[in-house]
């Protein structure tokens, strides 16, 4: 047979052509280089943080505490206030956001139509797009004076203690009303806590829904079976399922929350005390908007020494936001490997 | 605690789509029942419309009537919710709540109704319908480890005890023995020959050595093609059934020439 | 065998039933109620009247359950309702946020706005607009992308196409925790690369960018690693046979296939960091007239001129919500191509 026969590749064996061969190690090289850049970036980031917080550690206490802004404390006490504050926003915002979501991903999964399942979560999925100096402005400006007078009522309701005389001398930081006197302008905690909540809304309830899905339908079935009405069915066989999904959700929720700086910033009316009284301005910072609140001013101070100060507070906050996302991440893979093996 | 069901002119909707067609049959109380038939011929379908459990589906409803002595299933008002506390359900594949305990997975349809239940009164529960699913003897003395923690057969026979707990006047079986080992389905064979004194049985399933093995009457269902609905070919005596089928389909079925 | 207690078996009509379609009724009635409460005594607005009547809904339609149709009903009617409302109470901010933002950002929305940087512009004057601002977000964004597209695209790759073992699971991993970074830590970070690099008062837009570019990353190897794995393996395998080497199959087959799907995660990435306040405020800072270098000197950007607008006040909040306005437009002009591509140019099967 002539012709194209001849032209066939022979069927002799032939090593695999070599720029095949060399772009294959530059592109397995580039590859792999481009996730060592991943773990080197990471990694630099703490370096560099801590090679800039180095001289906080080692400086003189009088030194920090003669800065302007560390009202004349050394570094943890000035910084542990900081460290209640971020806590204690992030805690409101995921005391009113998981409730929220868990409902909000219940009637995603099981309440609405199940076509309509998709367009619900893209609505809700929108909150996570709008820009966080957007929710600062619209907290500050529309929602704050809306939830002002429900502020006011929760001040007025929670100071029926105030009258019974014995209360006033116990327990050192519970004083009446419970939360504070409420401020009007409300820039309080419980403000930026609402705020928050709606800002981790999105993220919370994208993880839990996904965990509502995934209920077997056989244990869903079940229940039915046994002629539960349909909130039966889900107590017995959705949310023991869902049960650390929910968690995971709440700790990733946690971690957005702790990081979050232009709402606060534009919101609350910051303090640098350690207490409860959520409802009263002036009363509590978070590490975040302290930073950017300060870093314009007292960087330079000290010879850069006010820099690292503010540096070194990023630091703690980068190690807090670290091991809670971690930890989260870990459950879920954990989580993963059980449903696996069942 | 049991009675009888009369399905009159059945017909099982999925949306446009008529699944099962015109079926009319009698179960007789204290019986077991067997449902046979090739693969998709619509008697699962069929044995869900018996507890409302196709609505599930979105969509799904029948015409026609199921009555369980002489009251409509699918009455006006009548809630299925009630329907199914009288009518339970074994899956094919064993399904008790793995993050409840072996008492508690008994106890789950019971507690639905009774929030106040005394201790004593839900461990003679407890015992009674492990009893009554022959499983008391091998988990009596691990009642409170997991459901998940026993074997398949096991875990079946844990459905069982969990679907007679609750008193119910029938108790329907959708394939329950087809993910068990030979062994674990004669075990549960055997439960089903105690069951039928006190329960209206309706099973069905792919084995019609099985079929022949435990029920009373056997109802023959076949699909004309995919697409089409499923019918009622024959219901009869189960020996009559098995020895001279009145209809061909039936023998063609029953002697494996399809299916 | 004694018999438990058990309540005697029910005829199948059951407790009452209440009619069909109650819920609407009430919820009608609640919000009517509602807005009567709120006439005489307050003032109603849409949201305090949803919000009263949603209450008023839930706690009648719970107490009417329980009266006609028996506790575990009610239960089940209560939850629907609670549910229902959650997810309405949850639609409240997203229309009020853009309700507010278009309404309040239109008044100083013109052309001159969009084409007018902030040079010569204080007090109570008018003019000036936002185009330093644009241009600023354009640049550090587009910086932002040069770094992490490409290192994120081939972190997926090795992701999905080489890794197994110890490095590839301790980059998922990081990968995860850094998308947790606040990002005023990415931020600093960049501050204090650059100025240790560099000289301590650099400030320019490269350094928005690297700080950006730290929190795009993760997003990008996550979309693009999701969008590289649902590539079926037959594709590579029919590939490999054909004697394609692995990097070829990788480019030509995979990448080529997934690319929808990887220009939608792009995009969605880009959408996510235009938003960035605090790292720039960091880096870039804000000033009023337009600098087009992106390598040398501050740099205004969208979001820290609305902050900063917003802190001035006065004729300055009005121009701090026309630019929001700008920003969301970006934001959902993005989500919105990204999607469209999505469903129109992702091969069957693959979005």
């Amino acid at each position: 047979m002539a012709g194209p026969a001849s032209e066939a590749p022979t069927a002799s064996p032939r090593r695999s052509s070599a720029p095949g061969k060399v772009g294959n190690i530059v592109f397995r090289g580039i590859s792999t280089g481009a996730g060592f850049v991943i773990l080197l970036v990471l990694a630099l980031v703490a370096l560099f943080l801590l090679y800039r917080s180095w001289d906080t550690i080692t400086a003189d206490d009088q030194r920090i505490a003669d800065l302007t802004f560390t009202r004349g404390e050394t570094f943890w006490p000035y910084v542990l206030p900081l460290i209640f504050g971020t806590v204690l926003f992030s805690v409101i915002a995921l005391v009113i956001a998981v409730p929220l979501s868990v409902s909000i991903a219940l009637f995603i999964s099981h309440y609405a139509p199940r076509r309509m399942a998709q367009v619900l979560g893209y609505l809700i999925d929108l909150l996570a797009a709008i820009p966080s100096v957007l929710y600062g402005m619209w907290g500050f400006l529309w929602l704050e004076p809306a939830m002002r007078p429900f502020f006011v009522w929760i001040s007025d309701a929670t100071n029926w203690l105030n009258g019974f005389a014995p209360w006033r001398y116990t327990l050192g930081y519970i004083t009446t009303p419970l939360f504070g006197e409420a401020s009007t302008p409300a820039r309080v905690a419980l403000m930026a806590g609402v705020v928050l909540a709606i800002m981790i809304l999105p993220i919370v309830t994208a993880t839990i829904r996904e965990v509502f899905l995934q209920t077997p339908r056989l244990h869903e079935e079940a229940s039915l079976a046994l002629g539960a009405t349909r909130w039966e069915m889900i107590r017995q066989a959705v949310f023991p399922f869902g049960r650390s999904g929910i968690i995971t959700a709440s700790m990733l929720g946690l971690g957005r929350a702790l990081g979050e700086t232009m709402a606060v910033l534009m919101i609350v009316s910051p303090g640098f005390r350690i207490n409860f009284n959520i409802l009263q301005a002036g009363q509590h910072q978070a590490i975040a908007p302290n930073i950017a609140n300060t870093f314009g001013e007292g960087s330079a101070q000290d010879d850069g020494l006010g820099g690292s100060v503010l540096i070194a507070t990023g630091l703690v906050l980068f190690v807090i936001t670290f091991g809670v996302n971690l930890a989260a991440r870990w459950i879920i893979a954990r989580r993963a490997e059980f449903s696996g093996a069942n | 605690m049991s009675k009888r069901i009369d399905v009159k002119n059945l017909n099982v909707y999925y949306g446009e789509f008529l699944a099962v067609e015109d079926v009319t049959m009698t179960i007789e109380p204290r019986s077991v029942t067997a449902l046979i038939g090739p693969s998709g011929c619509g008697k699962s379908t069929f044995l869900r419309t018996l507890n409302r459990m196709h609505e599930v589906i979105p969509g799904a409803y029948v015409t026609g009537e199921a009555l369980m002595d002489g009251q409509n299933l699918y009455g006006r008002g009548v809630d299925p919710v009630q329907v199914r506390r009288q009518v339970g359900m074994v899956f094919q594949r064993p399904n008790p709540f793995p993050t409840m305990s072996i008492a508690d997975n008994v106890l789950a349809g019971v507690r639905l109704n009774n929030r106040r239940m005394s201790r004593s009164d839900a461990d003679e529960l407890v015992e009674s319908s492990l009893r009554g699913a022959n499983l008391w003897e091998e988990v009596k003395d691990r009642l409170d480890r997991p459901g998940s923690s026993l074997s398949g057969g096991q875990q079946q026979r844990l459905c069982i005890a969990r679907a007679i707990a609750v008193k119910p006047e029938v108790v329907l079986m959708d394939e329950p023995c087809s993910a068990l080992d030979p062994i674990s389905t004669l075990a549960i064979e055997d439960l089903i020959a105690e069951l039928k004194t006190e329960y209206t049985i309706v099973i069905v399933t792919h084995n019609m050595q099985q079929a022949a093995r435990v029920s009373d009457k056997t109802g023959f269902f076949n699909i004309a093609g995919t697409g089409k609905p499923g019918h009622l070919i024959e219901y009869d005596e189960t020996e009559k059934m098995f020895s001279t089928p009145s209809v061909k389909d039936t023998e063609d079925y029953i002697s494996g020439r399809f299916g | 065998m004694t018999t438990p207690t058990l309540q005697p078996q029910a005829a199948l009509g059951g407790a009452g039933q209440l009619p069909k379609h109650i819920s609407w009724y009430v919820l009608a009635g609640g919000l009517a109620l509602s807005f009567v409460v709120l006439l005489l005594f307050a003032e109603p607005t849409p949201a305090s009247v949803i919000i009263l009547g949603g209450a008023i809904y839930v706690a009648a339609i719970w107490i009417s359950s329980r009266i006609v149709e028996g506790a575990r009903r009610a239960t089940d009617r209560l939850a629907t309702a609670v549910v229902t409302s959650a997810f309405a109470l949850a639609m409240i901010p997203v229309v009020s946020l853009l309700v507010t933002v278009v309404d309040r950002g239109r008044t100083m929305m013109s052309w001159e706005f969009l084409t007018t940087d902030m040079t010569g512009i204080f007090g109570d004057m008018r003019g000036g607009g936002a185009w330093h601002a644009i241009v600023g977000t354009f640049w550090v964004t587009a910086l932002a992308s040069v770094f992490s597209i490409p290192l994120g695209i081939f972190t997926a790759i090795y992701l999905v196409e080489y890794g197994r073992g110890r490095l590839a699971r301790a980059i998922t991993v990081l990968v995860d925790v850094m998308t947790g970074i606040p990002s005023i830590v990415a931020g600093l970070f960049a501050l204090v690369l650059f100025n240790t690099i560099l000289d301590p008062a650099y400030r320019s837009a490269l350094m928005g960018g690297v700080a950006l570019a730290v929190l795009m990353t993760p997003v990008v190897v996550r979309s693009c690693e999701e969008m590289l794995r649902l590539v079926p393996n037959e594709l590579r395998e029919a590939a490999y046979a054909l004697g394609v080497p692995k990097w070829l199959a990788i480019v030509k087959v995979v990448l080529r296939t997934a690319i929808a799907g990887i220009t939608t995660g792009v995009m969605i990435s880009i959408a996510r960091v235009v938003g960035e306040t605090a790292p720039l405020l960091l880096t870039m800072g804000i000033i009023t007239s337009t600098n087009l270098n992106a390598f040398d000197g501050r740099m205004a950007t969208l979001p820290v001129f609305a902050y900063s607008s917003f802190r001035q006040g006065g004729v300055y909040l009005e121009r701090a919500w026309a630019a929001a306005l700008v920003l969301i437009a970006i934001v959902m002009v993005l989500n919105i191509i990204a999607r469209l591509v999505s469903r129109y140019f992702a091969p069957k099967g693959m979005t």
